[in-house]
């Protein structure tokens, strides 16, 4: 048997003790890096679209520079890939996938969610959005809007920038950002109150 | 020519045979396997011994039927050990005796 | 190098019939004429970085397709946006 089709959990216990005894990757940097990116979530996210939504300045800044927003917002971009920013309007709505794999913006989102990763998914959201979205998360996006699905196909990694929804008037940013969750800034739901 | 055929199996954007299929929306925490599978890549990365781009390659490498099988980080496992292998960092010989020894 | 609003082709080839390679150009639209949008920057060629061989930087477009140009159902006039390579790239 090929030993890389060996159970998986036994296959990461072995990896990890071989890499640990050789001192190429100990048991503490892997513990301390689960910490880390346990961290990241998609509130981070949530606080960049908030602040967009109250501060132009800081939107048109989003949309010019992503990962520049992001550490403004104090947001860890060091090595990280570039952050691309997708403005939804009253005429385009997009959504967010990667067909090959599961690129996603995980400096500020997070892990991807189990759906975002799933063959369904990655089959249907760029060929069927809008029944998928309807489907699946009873999103529906009117006819008068476009529907443009960014296929996330190399070095940058994507994320929405909702638009902000009625009944929010004078809210300030912390209460903002907690109605802004995951699938909006993937493009599965819209923000609401 | 029919870019379904030509295509490789892990390229599914609109592939006709996932079209029906639902899509699980339910969050799905993440286990202790799938988090330390994570932290790993990250560790293989920050030390320049696998890339994202290769550590892809190996996923992409395995088999269609036990590519759409596998879970996610099962996948990434296999691609991790494949590599390690590769480049030399362990042996097969060592990893069977540590899976052995188990 | 192409410039904000040029039409471009994506070139039909199909390299995963000649051996293992790992390509990012989605198979959905190999051989669709599309606009580019923007020029996102230069990064290294995953194709070589993922067979650990020396990877050129090479220039990354992102591009802009009708949905009815790769799947005429339902509504054409939806977009579809993919980052695409400068070699995968040709004038139609």
């Amino acid at each position: 048997m090929n030993v890389t089709e060996a159970d998986a959990l036994r296959l990461l216990a072995a990896v990890r003790r071989l890499l640990d005894e050789k001192g190429i990757v100990s048991s503490a940097e892997v513990e301390a890096r689960m910490a880390a990116t346990d961290a990241a979530s998609p509130g981070q996210g949530a606080t960049m679209v908030a602040r967009a939504w109250v501060d132009p300045d800081y939107r048109a800044l989003m949309l010019e520079d992503g990962t520049k927003a992001a550490e403004e917002m104090g947001i860890m971009m060091r090595g990280m890939p570039p952050l691309g920013v997708l403005e939804n309007t009253a005429d385009v709505h997009h959504l967010v996938v990667c067909t090959l794999c599961s690129c996603y913006p995980r400096a500020v989102l997070g892990y991807p969610p189990f759906w975002y990763k799933s063959a369904a998914f990655r089959a249907r959201a760029v060929r069927d959005p809008r029944a998928l979205l309807a489907a699946e998360w009873r999103t529906v996006i009117a006819d008068t809007v476009k529907v443009r699905v960014v296929d996330s196909t190399a070095d940058y990694r994507w994320m929405v920038l909702p638009m902000r929804p009625a009944g929010t008037e004078g809210w300030d940013e912390v209460r903002l950002a907690a109605i802004v969750r995951e699938g909006d800034m993937i493009g599965v739901t819209v923000p609401a109150v | 020519m029919d870019k379904e055929v030509l295509r490789a199996h892990h390229d599914l954007g609109g592939v006709s045979k996932f079209m029906c299929e639902k899509v699980d929306i339910e969050p799905h925490g993440l286990t202790a396997f799938d988090r330390e599978v994570d932290a790993l890549r990250q560790m293989l990365a920050a030390k320049k011994l696998m890339s994202v781009d290769e550590l892809r390659r190996g996923i992409e490498a395995i088999p269609e039927e036990a590519y759409l099988r596998l879970g996610y980080y099962q996948r990434w496992i296999r691609s991790i050990t494949d590599h390690l292998l590769r480049s030399g960092v362990i042996s097969e010989a060592e990893l069977r005796a540590v899976l052995e020894a188990a | 190098m192409f410039a904000a609003g040029e039409t471009v082709r994506v070139k039909d080839a199909w390299p995963e019939a000649a051996g293992p390679v790992h390509i990012r150009t989605p198979h959905y639209v190999r051989g669709v004429t599309g606009e580019v949008v923007r020029r996102l920057g230069a990064f290294a060629n995953p194709e070589d970085l993922a067979f650990g061989r020396p990877a050129e930087r090479i220039a990354l477009y992102h591009v802009r397709f009708q949905k009815g140009a790769i799947w005429p159902e339902a509504k054409p006039d939806d977009e579809l946006l993919i980052e695409i390579f400068e070699h995968w790239l040709e004038r139609p």
